[in-house]
């Protein structure tokens, strides 16, 4: 009984995967994030954007519950995944990050073996049975991760020692690896030089056929290239929602207007 | 964290196996929370035992048992012209035979069975009395002195009436005149400001700290007089001038080093070169002060050097852009601005300086000195050594004192501590 | 006179300053521009002579009583005293200073007499001469630097070379400390070695100094081995750590990812106290509580406890420690950064999954060195062995039994007399020898690593 939403939800193509309303969140005395509604599509890239200190991280980092790991920050308001608030007492965020996965700003690798690094989900989920699973779970991670060819002949090594385009891509395949259905990106370029932005771009639009992803970028540029809907930030306030094109082209918000011309930011 | 029996159904729903292992590492998460509070828990309990078997124990020492008779001062025992010396024994066992006329006859044994009851020091109290008012000769005055340490014990209950004679250091006998006396209004146990006043003494009872708080002072001002204005320089050339060679890397690496050499070791130094090589006296808070100022230093130094680093660069460089020179900055801009953490870093030196015990004991500050050192160059002990004799000492009495000496000397570091942290407070800014 | 002798200096330095001032206040008013302020020429005046004469003083005070000395003992009568072994010469030299300062013990015999009054003859002459010389080149120096002043005298130029000189004598001060420890333990471990062979030393397992022992027989006594006092030294560490090392990993771990702020309000300032308490204070908590507890607790079980049993002093070195290696984990914890954990937490792993996995490995570098400067502390603590352990040394590694320590050895073989050529003094110095040279070691290793990790992650 319990699967049932899951089987549905593979039929409706670009179903609503997030919905979040009346979002209220509070650093201390701080009101980061104001009364924030937004519904995030399944298979599709939204992006965040907005200028530095808008809230868009913030924000990000509701829907997986990375804030419950800072002491002094509150959420309120309701978001739900899969129409199931994962704010529910019930909910363990454990179990919710494995589903929404989660890549940062700096590609963070772990001082262990390439291997290690991306089998690190599986292992404590308990999602490979013997060795050989986990081997099959790797490798397929890696190619989704798009970076198996070039580190398949040296799993062992570590993940440190990669360049700073491969181990961004290495957190990819890692977060990858434990089947999230929800992939979120913190800046996931701004660490990056060109060539590795442009590789890491073309990857999230490969993902994108399987999973709903949520990048937050300062990189107007970048939001326009990969992502289909756009939703722009402003003191805590989204001020703007919507397919990408109409953001870009014709803004409804004059502080959005503002933002894309470069007068704002 | 949540149980997950209960898992609501959508999309966080899983299999029952999964389930089943979330479980267990919850159950793993829990085992290490649990060993970490036991961990703190089991530190906490540490401290609190020490806390408390000191203070326990040293509360006994607040008060001190005194014994107050009237005392005829005989001029046949006691006369001017031989002043300071006199019968002023005989004369204090005069006045308590005064109290138990029927011992008047008593042998001599029995007789100082009755005077233990008084201090040693009773009789010169008396004498200093006398000295100093030779007019007192052939009156009777009000003497309150303290009672020796069994009796003292006996009081505070720290010798037990239901242990057999034979087990206890006063005999039925000695109880039964010390009953007496205290039913007669004449034993009274006031605040023991001798424990700060008095000097050492072999004596629990007369035993006090004025000679190690005193030599501790002397110490304390030799080693910030030496270490504050060595460490400050040392601190300001490594930060602000050194340049980057291999000979301040090698001091760099020194001073490192030299921080955690062990104590005693220092102890071995100012024993082979400050009293062998250079022949300076023995058990002198100069020399303790000396030996202390070389530990302290690298404290000093690196807290120093800490606080020259917090203040930034932009100070520096606007004071330099208006012609300043290096020098000028640097005394002028960077070192008032450090001063708060300087001052910080240097007390705090200084209050690990005050507990240090190991060289002092190389360097004799562990002697037996019944007077307070005038100068940096007598003899005398520090507070740490003085524990340290005292709870080396068998006398029952000692250690009750010890735990009040520690308490003093917490006090102290308290104190001390305090004031960095208050510094600390004040004047901390971030930049 | 020592200290007339400062006044004169002081008063000499400050008249410099003024004279320089008002020197620099004439020139000005001639219508001149100086290189350098006013200031500056006075301090330049202040410290030139204040530093010589202030280094000649202390040069003075220290060389006095060992030169004075030698004269006398030069004046004696022939076979009085050149005859004799060094422990008398110093027993008649203390007796010719306390007849010199007036406290005369008996009938001395008239040469030391007539010593002492030579001495206090000197003495005085030495501190009269010391004025003279003060006065002399402090008034010297003071017309040097008034000379000096003009208009294109760079004054503060000198001041500042001179401070910078200063501050790198300071520095050097480290250097010479060392160089100083170095010197006096070595020196004396060398006289040692002169009377006890270095195999001897090193080797042997017996150690039994307190035995009087004639200087021919030391060798085939074989009693200065110190493989008992560094395996009981060893036994103590153990212990030690034993307790601190899971109790200041385990919360530090704990105040790091799981409390709470407030309780990690409440227990910093604990460890902190635990941290300044002064060892003498946990040396008599040895002996005063947990000795007693440790063999009363034995004793009720029915194992037979020692007194000072290496639990006690291990056990109370132990809680020491604790704040020592929570703080040290503490640091190398923090240093993880951040990224790290909230990767391992955005995969979906529970905080202590995070902290066993990733958190802790990343920082076992920074807390193995801090554990290696835990060792070199208990191994070179003092006071809580001497007042909780034994005195004999014994081979056994019953933490139940007493054992005896480096440093317990060093502090008894010196407390008391201290003549520096018997077997028994000098091995305190080839102990402290050996206690530098192992501390040096394990410290040099775990500074290094240390810095070495916090590179890693800056």
């Amino acid at each position: 009984m319990y699967d049932t939403s899951i089987s549905e939800k593979t039929v409706t193509q670009n179903s609503i995967k997030f919905s979040a309303r009346n979002v209220q969140v509070h650093y201390g005395d701080t009101h980061a994030i104001k009364d924030v509604s937004v519904d995030i599509e399944d298979k599709t890239v939204t992006a965040f954007i907005g200028p530095s200190g808008c809230g868009k991280s913030t924000f990000l980092r509701c829907l997986n519950r990375m804030n419950d790991t800072i002491d002094i920050c509150r959420v309120e308001g309701d978001i739900r995944l899969d129409g199931q608030d994962i704010y529910d007492k019930r909910v363990d965020p454990v179990q919710l990050r494995a589903k929404v996965g989660m890549v940062f700003q700096k590609p963070n690798p772990f001082p262990k073996s390439i291997y290690d690094n991306v089998a690190y989900g599986p292992k404590i989920h308990g999602l490979a049975r013997n060795k050989a699973d986990l081997d099959e779970i790797v490798e397929r991670a890696l190619r989704r991760g798009a970076i198996w060819d070039e580190v398949k002949d040296r799993l062992n090594e570590p993940g440190t020692g990669l360049s700073g385009g491969q181990q961004q891509r290495l957190c990819i395949a890692r977060a990858v690896a434990t089947e999230p259905e929800v992939l979120l990106m913190d800046e996931p370029c701004s660490a990056l030089d060109p060539i590795a932005t442009s590789q890491v771009e073309e990857l999230m639009d490969e993902l994108r056929k399987n999973y709903s992803l949520v990048i937050v970028t300062h990189s107007m540029q970048q939001a326009a290239r990969v992502s289909q809907k756009t939703a722009f930030f402003h003191l805590g306030n989204l001020v703007e929602f919507g397919e990408t094109g109409q953001i870009f082209t014709n803004p409804q918000d004059e502080r959005t207007e503002s933002y894309i011309t470069g007068r704002i930011g | 964290m949540t149980d997950m029996t209960a898992s609501p159904s959508g999309a966080l729903a899983t299999d029952a196996r999964l389930r089943a292992r979330l479980r267990q590492r919850k159950r793993k998460q829990v085992i290490l929370q649990g060993l970490g509070l036991g961990a703190i828990s089991f530190a906490g309990l540490m401290l609190f035992i020490l806390v408390a078997s000191l203070v326990s124990t040293g509360y006994k020492a607040v008060t001190q048992t005194h014994l107050t008779v009237e005392v005829f001062v005989d001029p046949q025992e006691i006369s001017v012209d031989k002043l300071p010396r006199g019968g002023f024994r005989d004369v204090l066992a005069a006045a308590l035979i005064k109290e138990f006329p029927d011992m008047a006859e008593a042998g001599r044994k029995d007789l100082r069975a009755l005077t233990g009851v008084y201090s040693n020091g009773a009789q010169f109290r008396l004498r200093d009395m006398i000295v100093a008012d030779p007019g007192l000769i052939g009156q009777t005055v009000t003497l309150t002195v303290p009672v020796s340490d069994p009796f003292d014990q006996l009081q505070k209950d720290l010798i037990k009436r239901e242990t057999p004679q034979a087990q206890r250091r006063v005999d039925d006998r000695q109880i039964a005149w010390f009953d007496t006396l205290a039913e007669r209004g004449m034993i009274s146990e006031p605040i023991n400001w001798g424990l700060l006043t008095n000097a050492d003494s072999r004596f629990p009872e007369l035993a006090g700290l004025k000679g190690a708080l005193v030599g501790s002072f002397w110490a304390l001002l030799v080693c910030f007089a030496i270490s504050f204005p060595v460490g400050i320089g040392a601190a300001i050339y490594l930060e602000e001038f050194a340049p980057k060679n291999r000979m301040s890397d090698i001091i760099e690496v020194n001073i490192n080093n030299l921080a955690a050499v062990p104590s005693v070791v220092f102890g071995l130094l100012a024993l082979a070169v400050f009293l062998g090589w250079f022949g300076l006296p023995r058990s002198a808070p100069l020399v303790g002060g000396m030996t202390l100022a070389l530990m302290t230093m690298p404290t000093i130094i690196i807290s120093t050097r800490a606080a020259l680093k917090a203040v930034p660069p932009s100070i520096r460089e606007a004071a330099l852009g208006v012609g300043a020179s290096r020098h000028q900055v640097v005394f002028g801009h960077v070192l008032p601005l450090a001063m708060p953490g300087v001052m910080t870093g240097t007390i705090i030196g200084l209050a690990q300086a005050l507990g240090e015990t190991a060289p002092l004991l190389l360097i004799g500050m562990n002697a037996f000195i019944t007077s307070a050192p005038g100068t940096p160059l007598d003899s005398a002990t520090a507070l740490p050594t003085q524990i340290f004799i005292w709870a080396d000492s068998p006398e029952r009495g000692f250690v009750s004192r010890t735990s009040a000496a520690i308490l003093v000397l917490l006090g102290f570091l308290v104190m001390m501590n305090g004031i960095a942290i208050y510094l600390r407070n004040k004047f901390e800014r971030s930049w | 006179m020592t200290s007339i002798a400062f006044l004169a200096l002081f008063a000499i330095s400050i008249i410099g300053y003024v004279w320089n001032i008002t020197a620099v206040n004439a020139i000005r008013k001639g219508g001149n521009r100086l290189h350098s302020l006013g200031y500056f020429h006075g301090m330049y005046a202040f410290l030139v002579s204040f530093i010589p004469v202030f280094v000649v003083i202390l040069l003075w005070l220290l060389l006095q009583g060992p030169v004075i000395e030698w004269i006398v003992a030069g004046g004696l009568p022939a076979g009085e005293y050149d005859g004799l072994g060094t422990g008398e010469q110093q027993l008649v030299m203390a007796e010719i200073k306390s007849i010199a300062r007036g406290t005369i013990f008996g009938e001395p015999e008239e040469w030391k007499i007539a010593a002492a009054e030579r001495l206090t003859r000197l003495y005085t002459l030495s501190s009269r001469a010391m004025l003279i010389a003060v006065v002399a080149l402090g008034l010297g120096l003071m017309f040097l630097s008034r000379s000096k002043v003009s208009a294109e005298f760079r004054a503060r130029h000198g001041v500042e070379h001179i401070v910078s000189g200063l501050m790198i004598f300071c520095a050097t001060t480290a250097v010479f400390v060392t160089i100083g420890i170095v010197a006096s333990l070595l020196f004396e471990t060398l006289k040692f070695f002169d009377k006890v062979s270095v195999s001897e030393f090193l080797f042997g397992t017996n150690w039994e100094p307190q035995i009087p022992l004639r200087e021919d027989q030391v060798a085939a006594e074989g009693a200065f081995g110190w493989l008992p006092v560094i395996l009981g030294t060893l036994v103590i560490t153990a212990v030690a750590l034993f307790i601190a090392v899971p109790v200041g990993l385990m919360s530090a771990i704990y105040l790091n990812e799981f409390a709470p702020c407030r309780l990690r309000a409440v227990v910093k300032p604990a460890l902190e106290i635990l941290a300044g308490v002064p060892t003498v204070v946990y040396g008599f908590f040895a002996v005063l509580t947990v000795a007693p507890a440790i063999r009363a607790f034995g004793a009720q079980i029915g194992i037979d406890v020692a007194p000072n049993t290496a639990l006690a002093a291990g056990g109370v070195m132990g809680i020491m420690l604790i704040p020592f290696i929570s703080s040290f984990t503490d640091d190398a914890l923090s240093a993880v950064p951040r990224t790290l954990s909230d990767g391992a937490l955005g995969l979906g792993a529970t905080r202590a999954e995070m902290v066993t996995t990733v958190l802790f490995p990343a920082a076992i570098p920074g807390i193995v060195g801090g554990v290696l400067l835990a060792v070199s502390r208990a191994i070179g603590e003092t006071m809580i062995v001497v007042m909780a352990a034994g005195l004999i040394a014994k081979m056994t590694l019953n933490p139940l039994d007493s054992v005896t320590t480096v440093t317990v050895q060093i502090v008894t073989l010196l407390i008391g007399d201290t003549s520096f050529d018997n077997p028994k003094t000098l091995a305190a110095f080839a102990l402290g020898m050996m206690l530098f040279i192992v501390t040096l070691i394990i410290n040099i290793f775990a500074i290094r690593i240390v810095r070495k990790y916090r590179e890693a992650y800056d």
